[in-house]
């Protein structure tokens, strides 16, 4: 509980932990005041971070293996992504999603130069390095450079398309489909597909790439 | 409230809107694109910053930027594009 009494254990715990932040400590003030005002309870916390923590690369992975497999699917994918993912019931609230494909002659990237905006809905929590200054700073100015140092060459006929998502709009990453792949099934197509390969920093994984890290 | 530009418009992105909360990064300003997609109207984030509401909507937009434009020293191939969402109130003609 808080009130505006000095509440002397609860204000030293914070004081005296220096893993605390002044960030964290500003959380959890507000998040005391939000309770005690009433507009939200500890349970409705609880039960969003339990939501975000459930979601992972997997979800997004089902969403593009149904794109390689059903070109009907993908039409409406492309067309108005959290329409089609609603097909799914992958449920995307706010803000809304867009699917952008990599094709032979195109590859599409994406990152959030203001802050880290991130399909979470789709791939789960962003990876450290997604929220890094350096990534932030540099894919814009050098894609090639920096997909370089992720381990993915392009050829200089192909066009990088670099998606800065500075708004409402979140983007994801749909990987070209690998030669070879045509006999496979749904489930073991989305086993090739990757978080990165959905940020557009890697290809999909290849059947004969079990040994690639 | 209807888009102001149309799908295929060249435009540039103003700098001379004053600093605090911008959506709209510091290096794309100034620079002429062309608009790539109408994604609808949102409530201003940059008004909602500030506890206001975001009234009037504004009309976002994805805009298509060739990279070597956007960076003198750009040296990969010319045909690498930027592609960024600018709410209308930060575009004018080019």
């Amino acid at each position: 509980m808080h009130n505006h009494d000095h509440d002397a254990d609860a204000h030293s715990l914070i004081a005296e932990d220096p893993e605390l932040s002044f960030y964290a400590k500003r959380a959890a003030a507000i998040e005391a005041l939000l309770i005690e005002k009433g507009m939200v309870t500890a349970d409705n916390i609880r039960r969003r971070i339990e939501i975000m923590d459930s979601r992972t690369p997997a979800v997004g992975a089902q969403v593009v293996a149904k794109a390689w497999v059903d070109p009907d699917f993908r039409t409406r994918l492309l067309a108005n992504a959290k329409a089609a993912v609603a097909e799914l019931d992958i449920e995307v609230e706010s803000p809304n999603l867009v699917a952008v494909e990599n094709t032979v002659g195109i590859h599409n990237v994406i990152v959030c130069t203001l802050c880290s905006c991130y399909p979470t809905v789709l791939l789960g929590a962003s990876p450290g390095w997604y929220k890094s200054l350096e990534y932030r700073a540099r894919v814009v100015v050098d894609a090639r450079g920096v997909l370089r140092e992720f381990g993915l060459e392009l050829d200089e006929e192909v066009q990088v398309r670099v998606y800065d998502s500075t708004a409402e709009m979140r983007y994801i990453v749909i990987p070209q489909r690998p030669d070879g792949t045509e006999h496979m099934s749904e489930e073991e197509l989305a086993a090739l597909i990757t978080r990165d390969s959905m940020i557009g920093v890697a290809r999909a994984r290849t059947p004969a790439g079990e040994m690639e890290s | 409230m209807t888009a102001r530009f149309k799908v295929g418009a060249c435009i540039r992105v103003r700098r001379d809107i004053t600093s605090g909360h911008r959506r709209t990064p510091g290096y794309i300003q100034g620079k002429t694109g062309t608009i790539a997609a109408i994604w609808g109207t949102f409530p201003n984030p940059e008004s909602r910053a500030y506890g206001g509401d975001g009234l009037p909507e504004q009309v976002l937009y994805l805009v298509s930027f060739n990279q070597n434009h956007v960076w003198e020293q750009y040296k990969a191939p010319l045909k690498d594009k930027l592609f960024i969402d600018i709410f209308e109130h930060w575009l004018k003609p080019a």
